[in-house]
């Protein structure tokens, strides 16, 4: 009954938002103002489509019926990741960890290598965990390359991970295995509840809307996210996923490699200085020529790489080196290969400039053929450049879980989402750990969409593509953000109009739009506080500017993610605090001179009054919703918590 | 499961007997690690009795891969039966590894 009514509210939103933005489009907006009318309407677009995914998240939203209890002699082994908490923090986590009802083997999973956590771990009896050997001058993969690193060196069916932070009922494994009855579920997500929060929330933590009706419309669709803590996961499912990742990643760069390769033999070729060397050329040339045949007829990668490298290796031997000096240079450039780490992600990228200017150096013989091993030896199936050549759990994003649920929707495994707090955790205590971790957030969700698109990803049900777009869209609202900013204070200022007409047309298509959402989205939370979210979602804009900006040029231009370190200016003075939120309070100053201006020159009789009217309005909406930023700049911590004088861990993931 | 080592001279061959999992896993690449290092640089594992293999056991002979060629080796599957020829199809490992039909054939795959 509940789902028929939330679907009538959804198909009446939708209804009456297609209604008023097919009238923006054709008939109102002022091209004679286009700079600002086209941003608006395409902000105002971009709600539209915002509102139609999130009812197409609410269609399916479900309650799940308990799962079965589980069977015995399962096997589980819990982690609980940290990096640089303190310990007693750690401590507290992994005790509760131990304790849970259900057989099972607890590890701390310490990447920081903590002598005293080693220690205060093997005191409580639990398992430690610290990277191995391998992982010395490897690319560490933050919190995934934790969990990768500890998969190999554990043994049960099923893990359950917690963050340092995320203190775990006894019960939890008891109410979250059943699920996986059905083998073909691959993950069990709960909600993060956070218990340093006082009731009016001012950072926004608690996020009731999502571990609530989104996570249970995802579910409706076969979409729940893995949301990095707090989740069951079963090992089969990240041990095939790890694999199908290392087949795809060293098929691409063993191709890349050879067609390197290829560019760089040719080249030296035309410079060799007699025959013979250009003839050794030719023939290496003809390795990589058949290799590549070969991939192209799809022969196993690696019988193809070891044919490539004994052939190579082969011709080498019977080269010799006429002056040793002359290729001394090139072996420099060789220790030098375009296969660098990113040092946001630790991913191991192929440098695709890099590489281009290596084909186009001056080679000598020796060294082009020098090069051409190395360079395929360095992507070759044993992935020397990784401390493990299978990642189960996904290192392409900061933000590891979404891409690894996403790869496993791909795969066609299923996922759950269990409705009920299982663990409570500890959320940032001031603005600016928070907004660092907003914007990791953020920024993890935006290279996900900009590395693999779900609409495109193959193997996700249409339903699913739905789901993971829902998210990332709504990481773009900072840009609309922006324009329902600026459009009524240059309407107050300088009288230009975005909208042919405040008139009839307008209201009569526009209120009941927006009544209908906002019906939507109490319908949709039931009862639970949703004002918080909404307003942090216009308020952080900045934040969301800055992820989607820094996520496309570390995306598509190689650069760095720039990850600021989260700021420790909790006991700083209040100007230090706002510096961080700038944009913001600038914007509410710039909202409240409009408005003055706004009604002088409708009192003069230089505007008009309805427009000046509805302008006001948006001003006042618009400063009620930013006034969260003065709300959270004011907020002291949770009062008498036990972290009052530690910023609260956020950064476990780290 | 159950490990047998033999060496065909040319080769070494590991006979994994029973499940091939996690539990498992370990073992197989410890052995694989020792015979490497001792030299033995050319592995093919013979899973002809190998009742089941999951991705577990497949990341630990990805490892052994790894291991035999950085020493400059090789490391080959043979005799799988069709769980495991369905395990690689499933984690697309037949892209990379090619099961053999016979230990002989695994061995002398490059002459």
């Amino acid at each position: 009954m509940r789902q028929f009514v939330l679907r009538c509210v959804v198909t009446v939103t939708l209804v009456l938002g297609l209604n008023y933005i097919l009238w923006r489009w054709w008939d109102s907006v002022n091209w004679s103002a286009w700079w600002i009318a086209v941003p608006l309407v395409l902000a105002e677009t971009y709600s539209f489509i915002d509102v139609a995914l999130f009812g197409a998240t609410m269609w399916r939203a479900r309650n799940r019926p308990a799962p079965p209890a589980p069977a015995d002699g399962l096997t589980v082994d819990v982690f609980v990741t940290t990096y640089d908490e303190p310990v007693d923090l750690v401590m507290r986590t992994a005790v509760a960890a131990r304790d849970i009802r259900y057989p099972h083997r607890t590890w701390v999973l310490d990447d920081g290598s903590r002598p005293e956590l080693a220690a205060a771990a093997r005191a409580a009896g639990v398992g430690y965990l610290e990277r191995s050997d391998d992982w010395t001058d490897r690319p560490r993969h933050a919190k995934a390359g934790n969990l990768n690193n500890a998969l190999f060196a554990t043994e049960g069916e099923f893990l359950l991970v917690l963050d340092a932070d995320q203190i775990p009922s006894p019960e939890i494994l008891d109410h979250t295995l059943g699920y996986f009855t059905d083998d073909q579920v691959a993950l069990v997500q709960t909600p993060q509840f956070f218990t340093n929060v006082t009731e009016a929330d001012p950072l926004g933590s608690q996020a009731p809307l999502f571990y609530g009706p989104i996570q249970q419309g995802k579910d409706g669709w076969n979409a729940a996210f893995f949301c990095g803590s707090n989740a069951m996961l079963r090992r089969d499912a990240l041990m095939q996923l790890g694999l199908v990742g290392y087949v795809r990643d060293t098929e691409r760069s063993v191709r890349d490699a050879l067609l390197t390769s290829r560019r760089m033999l040719d080249r030296a070729r035309r410079g060799a200085p007699d025959p013979a060397q250009a003839e050794v050329l030719r023939e290496v040339r003809a390795a990589a020529d058949d290799a590549l045949t070969a991939l192209d007829a799809r022969q196993p990668l690696s019988e193809v790489t070891y044919g490539f490298q004994r052939r190579v290796d082969a011709i080498s031997a019977r080269v010799v080196a006429r002056d040793v000096s002359s290729i001394q240079a090139d072996l420099a450039a060789i220790a030098e290969l375009p296969i660098a780490r990113d040092d946001q992600i630790g991913a191991l990228v192929v440098d695709e400039t890099a590489l281009a200017r290596l084909a186009e150096r001056e080679w000598s013989p020796l060294g082009a053929i020098e090069s051409v091993q190395a360079l395929v030896r360095a992507v070759d199936v044993d992935r020397g450049g990784e401390a493990q050549p299978v990642m189960p759990v996904a290192t392409l994003s900061v933000t590891e879980d979404m891409a690894t649920a996403m790869q496993l929707h791909a795969l066609g495994w299923r996922t759950v989402y269990h409705h009920e707090s299982l663990a409570h955790g500890l959320a940032p205590e001031d603005v600016g750990t928070m907004l660092t971790q907003r914007l990791r957030w953020a920024q993890g969700t935006m290279q996900v969409f900009l590395k693999q698109n779900p609409l495109r990803l193959r193997g996700l049900s249409t339903g699913q593509r739905l789901m993971y777009l829902a998210t990332m869209w709504s990481y773009l609202s900072g840009f609309a953000a922006v324009v329902y900013l600026a459009a009524p204070v240059i309407f107050l200022c300088f009288g230009v109009l975005p909208v042919t007409a405040w008139s009839v047309d307008f209201f009569v298509r526009f209120i009941p739009f927006f009544l209908a959402s906002q019906l939507l989205f109490a319908v949709a939370a039931r009862g639970v506080k949703t004002w918080r979210g909404q307003q942090y979602a216009l308020a952080l804009f900045p934040v969301w500017i800055k992820a989607t900006w820094t996520a496309a040029a570390n995306v598509w231009f190689g650069r760095p993610l720039g990850f600021a370190v989260t700021p420790k200016v909790r006991d700083g003075a209040p100007t230090q605090q706002a510096r961080l939120v700038w944009p913001q309070l600038t914007a509410m100053v710039v909202l409240v001179i409009a408005a003055v201006v706004g009604v002088i020159r409708a009192s003069l009789g230089l505007s008009w009054w309805v427009g000046t009217a509805v302008n006001l309005v948006w001003v006042c909406y618009d400063l009620i919703v930013l006034s969260v930023v003065v709300q959270a700049l004011r907020y002291r911590g949770y009062p008498g918590g036990q972290t009052a004088e530690e910023p609260a861990p956020t950064e476990s993931a780290r | 499961m159950e490990l047998t080592v033999e060496n065909l001279g040319r080769a070494l061959v590991l006979r994994v007997e029973g499940r091939l999992t996690m539990t498992a896993a370990g073992e197989l690449k410890a052995a694989v690690d020792r015979e490497v290092a001792a030299g033995n640089t050319l592995v093919v594992v013979d899973l002809a009795d190998t009742t089941f293999l999951d991705s577990s056991g497949l990341g630990a002979l990805v490892g052994g891969l790894r291991s035999a060629r950085t020493a400059g080796g090789d490391l080959r599957i043979a005799r799988a039966g069709a769980q495991v020829r369905t395990v690689l199809e499933l984690t697309t490992m037949d892209r990379v590894l090619r099961p053999y039909d016979t230990v002989e054939a695994a061995a002398d795959a490059d002459l």
